[in-house]
């Protein structure tokens, strides 16, 4: 078996409110209370969570900025804490609303610098900074100081930092914050390319934008006042938001002839009658159970209008699993 | 995605590239963002003025302008010390840096070693420009004959300075603001005890033994000793203040190597490394 690209048991940490003068000391804040989980290699992990729900601190231990107080996380098969110069070789780490660098040099420079810090030959470095600077759009500007950059286009350059040493494993944490709608479809598409180009890349990826991890992840956890309350496929979470397989069925007036919940498979049946039709809202067990709905409808005569499954989105299982609206306001930054 | 992945060397090839790679922007520096010029070469060399029309006004034989100007060259290199190495990770923990610095896999050290290779060039370049446009401006003549050993001196010295810079940088992974007080305790009282306008002998010798745990203090009394070979009042005999330079550096970089290693834990621990505001 593959070891796993991530894991963590039990990871606990908290943080010692700094003590100020005349106050009493305050309790610890508990950031992380015993996350456990697996991220196999090639896997596009997405971490969901409020401001405050410890997504930050969850990546800063796997990138070895920080000590757990308690608990286990390896990455790439290496001990965050006792093999932390083992596990740099294999990863990157690219935050949002990074104004990382020094404005003095340019993009090429900036990047060679880096470059450099994983010891990149020189000439092989630009080389391949400039392979990158074209995929992201930025070639044009690789000679134009980094205190000149735009958010987006500062942004795309960290993208380019974070790929250029070839990671096994990439952490973006918010990539996509304060960016605008163009640069950010950039940038998760190049996302999708990076880790679709190579068998074994992996990418944990934090974000606030639903959509974002809807598009890019192959699996969603949720994270909630630093625990784990939920891991799984978006379309798993979304199946169990919904308690099921939802569709949307319009049909010739019922009137009461069919009894669909007395079918087996079918969960919940809401009907309600809309311009002499019937318009139903169907939890199934899976997918498969619609079958046996269509024929009932058949046996009944009833013609059928339309058919249309309802997928939950994220924010839906979200608020489902958390209780919470995403972007309710009150969350810690 | 289709861009080929290029090689990576480890060990010593990787420290010599990060180094290089870090030192870059400081050296690029020079030539980019010349302010410089003003407040590393012109605002220091007013203070060396001043100290040299005391001694003028007082009659003091023409030996001590050159004290001065010495003097006034080994702040330009003392500054940039404390400006540009001891609190560098301070500015680099502010601007987000230090945590992409952390992660990279050649370490802290050979990052900071570039750093210190930037600036003492910066620290060569400035402490030169310091005593040519002081030497011309008061005419002060020289007897230096031993040039091998007084760049000996100064290159002993610069690694001692920047080994200790390295040590006050460790402190600002941990402490942030509160370690501008420990730099502060090393500016101003080490101009006075480090004889930087006058012979470090006049302080006694008890005081000028202690105050030589800064390797300023016997840098600028053997360079001293070298440009006025018969009449400075020196501390203890040049080659012994060679030696004790040469060791100082020793024990500075393995202080700086200890004092990294464990302010780097204890800033993990206490999730110090990341950006303040």
């Amino acid at each position: 078996m593959d070891v796993p690209a991530i894991s963590t048991r039990d990871l606990v940490r908290s943080f010692k409110p700094r003590r100020s003068v005349g106050r009493e000391e305050r309790s610890p804040i508990v950031a992380l209370d015993g996350v456990t989980l697996q991220v196999a290699p090639g896997q596009l992990f997405g971490l969901l969570g409020r401001n405050g729900a410890g997504k930050t601190t969850l990546i800063k231990i796997l990138v070895t900025l920080l000590l757990p107080t308690s608990g286990d996380a390896k990455v790439a098969g290496f001990d965050v804490v006792a093999d932390a110069p083992r596990v740099r070789e294999k990863i990157t780490m690219v935050s949002g609303g990074e104004h990382t660098g020094y404005g003095i040099l340019t993009v090429r420079e900036q990047l060679w610098m880096f470059a450099r810090f994983y010891g990149m030959p020189s000439r092989a470095a630009k080389q391949r900074i400039d392979e990158l600077l074209e995929v992201v759009g930025l070639y044009d500007e690789r000679d134009r100081k980094v205190g000149e950059l735009s958010t987006g286009m500062r942004q795309k350059m960290n993208i380019v930092r974070g790929l250029l040493p070839d990671p096994e494993i990439l952490f973006l944490d918010e990539p996509t914050v304060g960016l605008d709608v163009g640069a950010a479809r950039d940038i998760r598409a190049y996302i999708k390319s990076w880790i679709a180009a190579k068998d074994g890349r992996t990418i944990l990826l934090t974000t606030h934008y639903m959509h974002e991890a809807e598009e890019l992840c192959d699996r969603v956890a949720i994270i909630h006042k630093g625990r784990l309350i939920a891991d799984d496929s978006p379309a798993a979470l979304r199946r169990r938001a919904a308690g099921g397989s939802a569709f949307l069925l319009t049909t010739e007036s019922l009137d009461g002839a069919v009894a669909l919940d007395r079918l087996r498979g079918v969960r919940q049946v809401a009907a309600r009658a809309v311009d002499g039709r019937t318009e139903l809202r169907l939890v199934l067990e899976d997918d498969g159970v619609i079958s046996s709905v269509v024929q009932a409808l058949a046996d009944a005569r009833r013609r059928i209008l339309s058919l249309e499954k309802v997928e939950p989105s994220l924010e839906d299982v979200f608020v489902r699993t958390v209780g919470e609206r995403f972007d309710e306001p009150g969350s810690e930054g | 995605m289709s861009v080929r992945a290029v090689p990576r060397a480890t060990g010593f090839t990787r420290i010599v590239r990060a180094a290089h790679g870090r030192a870059y922007p400081r050296l690029i520096g020079n030539f980019r963002d010349k302010t410089w010029t003003v407040y590393e070469i012109l605002l220091p060399l007013l203070g060396t003025f001043a100290f040299v029309y005391v001694y003028k006004a007082l009659h003091a034989p023409d030996r001590f302008v050159g004290y001065v100007i010495m003097g006034g060259a080994m702040t330009a290199v003392w500054m940039n010390v404390m400006w540009m190495m001891a609190s560098q990770l301070w500015w680099e923990k502010k601007d987000g840096n230090l945590e992409l610095h952390m992660i990279a896999p050649c370490g802290l050290l050979p990052i900071l070693l570039g750093m210190s290779v930037g600036g003492i060039f910066m620290a060569s370049v400035r402490a030169v420009s310091v005593v040519l446009l002081g030497s011309i401006a008061f005419h002060v003549s020289y007897s230096l004959t031993n040039i091998p050993a007084f760049v000996l001196v100064f290159v002993v010295a610069l690694i001692g300075l920047y080994a200790l810079g390295v040590t006050l940088s460790s402190l600002f992974l941990v402490w942030g603001r509160e370690a501008w007080h420990t730099t502060q305790i090393f500016i101003e009282p080490v101009y006075l005890v480090s004889g930087i306008y006058f012979p470090v002998r006049a302080l006694g010798f008890a005081t000028g033994m202690i105050a030589s745990v800064i390797p300023l203090t016997l840098a600028l009394d053997a360079m001293r000793q070298l440009l006025y070979p018969n009449t400075h009042p020196k501390l203890l005999a040049l080659w012994v203040e060679i030696a004790i330079l040469a060791v100082l550096d020793v024990i500075l970089i393995l202080i700086a190597r200890t004092s990294l290693k464990k302010m780097e834990l204890m800033a993990r621990r206490e999730g110090r490394l990341g950006q303040e505001s």
